[in-house]
């Protein structure tokens, strides 16, 4: 079997010896090289039939050949017709598919690995919008910013469309003829001298394909190489309990909560799980509801800081001590005097969690090192919430792999490995800047590369595969508490691309397979019904891991804090909290969906507190250099308030230029400074150049100018006053020059809890799916011509260096007497029956007196042709659009129409059942993707009505209602739970 | 330019005759023979005629979004170049109508450019509300047209008033200078030498034959117009001005806004008058026909305007303080020392400071000191309009919402296009129409005793 992968020449074909053969009489042939069984003969059967060619004896025998031929010569004329598709209407209605109904099936996609259950919708066979799943333990309904994305990226133009061989296309069956000779040659030697790359993945099939591989090649290697992977979980609970386990956190338990610098709400497979449950926790309607507390001490801002009641911005290399610190003063120790934490603060927190005891949590960052990891865990098996807000289970990732990429590297280095497969990871962009991956993997014979972009790896191998997106697969894959559920296609392959399944069948030698095969089989063990019901409910029942009791040794498994050595810059690394490691660089509504805190798009930058860029005189946007460890990287500076001094925090995920739409993104490319898999370097250096680098950011002004616009107040405060958002407001004003309007039936009305919301930007992400929402490009952001309808406002108060963050969502507030419909000259913007400000697009010539006069400045002007309306010029992207909102033309305005689509939808619904709309019916899309479930709408003319219920809280108030606006949309007031024993900085301001 | 006998006042100096003015007036015309000067002036013109052309097709093939507005600031150059070219326009009729009313006789010699320069300045001006459109080519939905629309204009809003304000003031003023011209197209049409130019001049005078009931009805017609457009001098720029204060934006929300506008209308339009005016005088050497005393008396009006204009500044600030309101006050600190203070300041210096030179009688009464203030003025008026234009939305309620406009080549291309347009235009009007209005200048003569 080994000829087959010889590249040379096969030896001329003896015609002596054939004539002797073929003088015996009997044997039919077609050709001298079919009856010489050449080598030239065997690749041409290997490539149209790869699974047939490993069958295939070194000398075929007359019935197998005619076989093969003849179906080779009736395959030939086929294989023209492959991809033909019917473009008649059906004549026949396929049972579930009514043109113009959506139609919505479960599914899951992956999250750095993890499953996050998704319910998408589909119009006529295409996917258009991803929506939470309520059964999936990972969604509760929710969805974050990212995943509503995926139906970009499914219908991204730039996506691989063809296998290439050295960058050239090539067919699939051209691929398989490879792999059948590395097949064939591995089954030869074990799989010695191959590599298999995977990254982060918990799909149950594809860990069961891996074993199986191993089984077949033994001496296969299996690194998994994965760029935000977090070891030190696994190491610390090894270290602890002797298995590696992972921890699972239940808020809806926890009281008393204190971040090790973990930003549980905005990172982490069970986020939004865990955003859920806290936000349930802090939910305050009336002065006796209690409310949970947070502590964060975080290295670089986050969300969770910002929703935190009290929040230390700490060095990253001080975390260490000050996990040390806690740790000590909950055993009663003296605390260590070396401890960044004033111990006025350390003695309330430790008092606070004492108090809340087994209701008590504390989490380490995921990214952080063993010893805080290891600390956290003891901290909470003192208060004994280990087993109660903490449980650990086995992790769902687990996969048993000879190393990392570094490993890898090293063993190509060494001459051990010649052949790699890379199943979707890109390590030449994301490995370890101290690793040259680019030589080690230039020198290897066979390099493969499976996945969904012609990326940096893709354009090194020898072969490229296109991979299936995870809305074209069947596959399989679990959440972070363990639960299984089955990933199903939306929509056939766009691209005929693969799925990781079909690849690891082809490893393993099956070279036809089908793809829901390869996850049906795994789940032999569910009969039909319940593979249905699983693929109907998105989750295989009861599949969750159970937390594995453990006891806490008493030594911290001897792990100890690292010897500090704080002199220099600390960097702290974070991944770009959409793009990821630069996996969705190439997905414009990611690119263009400002960072929760620092509003920065279309690029990145290096985030620096106010105190280290007055000490380095440096400004927003001024170049910087960072070095560390023999690398640097220059970047654009960019001051962040409530940034811990002499840090600077640097972000993967940019510096990509494979892609259209990553090549129009600036940024520097973080992964240049990493030098191995860590997520923080001490001893760094800042030099300021003396150029600047633009930063685009979609909000110039960080406080309100004593402004109450953001209404906020602490438990007490608002215990003692409820009404506190009525404190020193101006009276509302209750008359107008005009009449008010009547409502008949529906008035629309929404109150958004500035309590809940954390900033995710979900809603953000939604409404651009939802809406089709253009995107413009940096050129048009930095201008200030960005689309999006649903903005989220981030204020500071209070002290510079440590201030309170507040988030406030700001959509359309269709005010009752809304000033720009009294403006527009052509009756383009007008209010509806049921209360809607309405904007009627082929109405409007663009005068844009209405975002003029309108105060909020919600409104939004396609000021240049953002869309395409060119036929010929329609790519797949156009594939994305939501059928049931227009797509708007240049010189015309849009805004927040309280998704009114859906409101029609639903109201078409409920005349043909001749009822009323039922509370809660109409969701808008921001509502459905909220986490923390901050945004109600409903129908204000109900009693009964949740969003009538939302508005008679107390802190109930209207955006500059003293402006006779009346808005429809109004906001409860933010309440934080901080301690009264700590001045918390910013309290009385601003409120 | 220097000026002989520089004390005297004299509408007119001299001592002419009716053949000799019909003639130095009419030759402009009929003769042709236009000075070098002249011509190369056209030519500059011309091309930023073509600059015009080339912006705005650039302009309505990209879109609206290739000049420098933004969200939140959605209004531009395109409004202000409109407030401050429907403000030039104002001399004009000012000028004609209320002098005449008013029977003031220094008007004579002037009013025939200066109400060209009105049509010309509203034909600028009313390509701007269109020009500013996202999608110009429905412009007529602002018409109350029978229509297939299904609807009307909505009457609450300012940009229908304003339509209606400016569509007013155009045919009015347009009336006016055509009424105003027979006599003198009359005239013309009897001195042409060539059929062509009898021809084009005979039509245009309608049959004027100069008898007792043509001066008659003239008389008639003439006062009755320019009682109608008094009231409009006041009425289109308070209407404009409208369009700011009906909205509710912080700076835009004021009721000193309609005396306002009218006062820096005026002052601009003075301003662009004496532009005008000065080198006319000295290249065709009608300094004795337009005289010191007419740019003294232009500039007493810009004196007496810009400080109307001053306190207007002054009571939006101390409003804006005296009202309370948070916003108000925000917006106003913020455009002194905001992005806008170096064009506030600068506004403030030119509008404010240079103008107070006038109260200087030498000053006034040397030309091109006098020129220099006029151009000074000029652009200040056109910072003022910018900066009513886009200091309030870009410091309105929601700080995070904040954010400035920039000025793209687009912006200045059309800015500087449309003015080499209006001087293009008023290089045209002086080759093919008398730019003094000779039986005006007659009837002056025989007034003031000048004749010979």
């Amino acid at each position: 079997m080994s000829a087959i992968a010889d590249d040379r020449p096969g030896p001329a074909i003896d015609i002596e010896a054939l004539r002797k053969r073929l003088a015996r009489g009997g044997e039919i042939w077609r050709s001298l090289d079919e009856i010489a069984g050449t080598a030239e003969f065997r690749r041409f059967v290997e490539a149209e039939f790869p699974a047939i060619a490993e069958r295939l004896p070194a000398k075929p025998n007359r019935r197998t050949l005619l076989k093969l031929m003849g179906a080779s010569l009736s395959l030939a004329g086929l294989a023209a017709c492959s991809r033909a598709e019917s473009i008649v209407p059906y004549v026949r209605q396929p049972e579930i598919l009514i043109p113009g109904k959506p139609i919505y099936y479960a599914t899951t996609l992956s999250s750095d690995g993890f499953g996050i259950g998704a319910i998408v919708e589909s119009h006529e066979g295409r996917p258009t919008k991803v929506e939470g799943n309520p059964d999936h333990p990972a969604s509760r309904g929710a969805t974050d910013a990212v995943m509503q994305a995926a139906v970009l990226t499914l219908f991204d133009p730039d996506r691989s469309r063809t296998p290439l061989k050295d960058g050239e296309p090539a067919s699939y069956g051209d691929f398989l003829k490879d792999m059948a000779a590395l097949v064939s040659r591995w089954a030869a030697s074990q799989g010695q001298g191959g590599a298999l790359l995977v990254e982060a993945t918990t799909s149950p099939t594809a860990a069961a394909q891996i074993d199986a591989l191993r089984v077949r090649y033994p001496k296969l290697k299996i690194y998994r190489h994965d760029p935000l992977a977090t070891p030190a979980t696994e190491a610390v609970s090894r270290a602890l309990f002797g298995s590696p386990l992972t921890p699972v956190y239940r808020f809806d338990r926890a009281e008393m909560i204190l971040s090790l610098d973990a930003d549980f709400l905005g990172e982490g497979p069970g986020r939004l799980a865990y955003v859920r449950d806290f936000a349930a926790r802090r939910r305050v309607r009336d002065p006796s509801d209690r409310m949970s507390r947070l502590y964060a001490m975080e290295s670089t801002p986050t969300i969770t800081g910002a929703a935190a009641d009290h929040r230390l911005a700490i060095k990253p290399s001080e975390v260490e001590a000050v996990a040390a610190g806690l740790n000590a003063a909950l055993t009663g120790e003296a605390g260590d005097s070396r401890s960044p934490i004033d111990q006025v603060w350390m003695t309330a927190l430790v008092d606070d969690l004492r108090a809340a005891g087994r209701n008590a949590l504390v989490i380490s960052g995921a990214h952080q090192g063993a010893f805080v990891q290891a600390a956290a865990l003891s901290a909470n098996a003192k208060l004994g919430a280990l087993g109660n807000t903490v449980g650990l289970i086995e992790p769902p990732d687990a996969l048993q792999v000879d190393g990392d990429v570094a490993a890898l590297c090293e063993a190509i280095g060494d001459g051990g490995i010649d052949s790699v497969v890379v199943l979707g990871a890109n390590p030449l962009h994301t490995a370890p800047a101290g690793l040259d991956a680019h030589k080690a993997f230039s020198s290897l014979k066979l390099l493969v590369h499976y996945g969904l972009y012609r990326d940096e790896t893709a354009f090194l191998a020898h072969w490229h595969v296109p991979a299936a997106h995870e809305l074209e697969s069947w596959s399989d894959i679990r959440a972070y508490d363990g639960t299984r559920s089955l990933v199903q296609p939306l929509i056939k392959p766009l691209y005929d691309g693969k799925t990781t399944h079909e690849l690891l069948a082809v490893l393993g030698g099956q070279f036809q397979t089908d793809p829901l095969a390869l996850v049906r089989q795994h789940w032999a063990a569910l009969d039909d019904d319940a593979w249905k019901k699983a693929l109907r409910d998105g989750i295989v029942p009861d599949s969750a891991a159970k937390p594995v009791p453990v006891t806490m040794p008493s030594n911290l498994g001897g792990l100890s804090p690292a010897a500090n050595a704080t002199d220099g810059i600390d960097i702290r690394f974070v991944p770009d909290p959409w793009l990821r490691d630069g996996r969705f660089a190439n997905a414009s509504w990611l690119q263009e969906l400002p960072r929760p805190l620092t509003k920065i798009v279309w690029g990145n930058a290096a985030l620096i507190s106010p105190a280290t860029a007055e000490r380095l005189k440096i400004e927003n946007g001024r170049v910087i250099n960072v070095a560390s460890n023999g690398t640097s990287v220059d970047a654009p500076a960019w001051i962040v308030s409530g940034h811990p001094d002499e840090t600077v925090t640097l972000s993967f995920g940019f510096g990509r230029k494979a892609g259209s739409v990553a090549a129009l993104s600036e940024g520097h490319d973080a992964f240049l400074l990493r030098s191995a898999a860590e997520w923080m370097a001490t001893g760094a250096a800042i030099t300021p150049r003396e150029n600047s680098a633009r930063v685009i950011s979609t909000q110039h002004h960080q406080a309100m100018e004593g402004r109450a616009i953001v209404r906020h107040a602490s438990l007490e405060a608002f215990r003692r006053d409820p009404r506190f958002v009525r404190k020193d407001a101006p009276p509302s004003p209750k008359e107008s020059l005009y009449p008010d309007w009547p409502y008949d039936r529906e008035a629309w009305a929404m109150a958004i809890d500035l309590s809940a919301c954390i900033g995710c930007m979900a809603c953000v992400s939604a409404c651009q799916a939802e809406n089709n929402i253009a995107t413009v490009g940096p050129e048009e952001c930095e201008r200030g011509h960005e689309m999006h309808w649903l903005r989220v406002d981030r204020y500071y108060a209070g002290p510079l260096d440590a201030p309170e963050t507040l988030f406030q969502p700001v959509p359309c507030m269709h005010c009752e007497k809304a000033p720009c419909e009294v403006v527009c000259p052509v009756n383009a913007t007008v209010h509806t029956h049921d209360g809607l400000n309405a904007q009627v697009y082929n109405r409007c010539i663009g005068t844009r007196y209405c975002s003029q006069n309108c105060p909020y400045k919600v409104r939004r002007f396609n000021f240049l042709e953002h869309q395409s309306f060119d036929k010929d010029e329609a790519g797949p992207e156009q594939g994305v659009h939501n059928p049931n909102v227009s797509v708007r033309s240049r010189g015309v305005m849009e805004k927040c129409t309280y998704c009114v689509q859906r409101i029609s939808a639903k109201r078409i619904q409920a005349q043909i059942e001749n009822r009323d709309i039922a509370d809660g019916e109409v969701v808008t899309a921001c509502q459905q993707a909220c986490p923390t479930q901050a945004i109600t709408f409903g129908d204000r003319n109900r009693k009964d009505a949740k969003v009538v219920r939302e508005k008679s809280a107390p802190q109930n108030y209207a955006l500059l209602e003293e402006l006779n606006t009346r808005p429809r949309t109004s906001y409860l007031g933010k309440i934080s739970n901080p301690n009264g024993r700590l001045a918390k900085p910013g309290e009385a301001t601003d409120g | 330019m220097a000026e002989a006998g520089a004390n005297s006042l004299d509408v007119m100096r001299g001592r002419h005759d009716f053949p000799e003015i019909t003639g130095r007036i009419g030759s402009i015309v009929l003769k042709g023979r236009l000075p070098r000067h002249f011509w190369t002036a056209f030519f500059l013109c011309f091309l930023l005629v073509l600059l015009f052309l080339y912006s705005i097709i650039y302009l309505i093939s990209v879109g609206v979004g290739a000049y420098g507005i933004n969200m939140p600031v959605v209004w531009g150059t395109m409004i202000s170049n409109f407030v401050w070219w429907i403000g030039i326009g104002h001399a004009g009729t000012l000028i004609s109508a209320v002098l005449l009313l008013l029977r003031q006789p220094w008007r004579a010699s002037i009013n025939r450019f200066a109400e060209a320069m009105t049509l010309f300045a509203v034909a600028m001006a009313g390509l701007f509300p269109i020009l500013h459109l996202g999608r110009p080519w429905f412009f007529y939905w602002l018409l109350p047209l029978p229509n297939v629309h299904m609807h009307w204009p909505q009457w609450r809003s300012p940009l229908v008033w304003d339509f209606a304000a400016i569509a007013t003031y155009a045919t009015v003023s347009l009336l006016f200078w055509y009424m105003g011209l027979l006599p003198d197209l009359a005239v013309l049409r009897d001195r042409a030498r060539s059929r062509a130019a009898q021809l084009f001049y005979g039509i245009l005078a309608l049959g004027w034959r100069g008898s007792a009931y043509h001066w008659a009805r003239y008389r008639i017609v003439y006062f009755l117009l320019a009682a109608l457009a008094t009231p409009l001098v006041v009425s289109v720029h308070s209407i404009v001005s409208l369009d700011f204060t009906f909205a509710i934006t912080p700076g835009y929300h004021s009721t000193i806004f309609p005396p306002y506008f009218v006062a820096g209308a005026l002052l601009s339009g003075f301003a662009m008058v004496l532009t005008i005016a000065i080198p006319l005088r000295w290249a065709f050497s009608v300094e004795d026909l337009i005289t010191l005393r007419h740019m003294d008396n232009a500039a007493k009006l810009m004196i007496a305007a810009g400080m109307v204009v001053a306190y207007g500044y002054v009571s939006e600030a101390f409003f804006a303080w005296y009202s309370g309101e948070p916003y108000e006050r925000a917006m106003m600190v913020q455009r002194a020392i905001g992005p806008y203070a170096p064009l506030f300041w600068l506004m403030l210096s030119l509008n404010c400071g240079v103008l107070q030179l006038l109260w200087f009688k030498r000053i006034r009464r040397n030309m091109p000191l006098l020129f220099a203030i006029a151009v000074a003025i000029n652009i200040g008026m056109w910072i003022e309009r910018y900066i009513i234009v886009v200091t309030g939305p870009s410091r309105d309620y929601l700080p995070s919402a904040w954010g400035e406009q920039s000025l793209t080549w687009l912006d200045f291309g059309i800015l500087f296009g449309s003015i080499g347009t209006f001087f293009a235009l008023v290089f045209l009007f002086i080759r093919i129409l008398p730019a003094i209005t000779i039986f005006e200048v007659e009837e002056l003569a025989e007034e003031e005793g000048k004749l010979r």
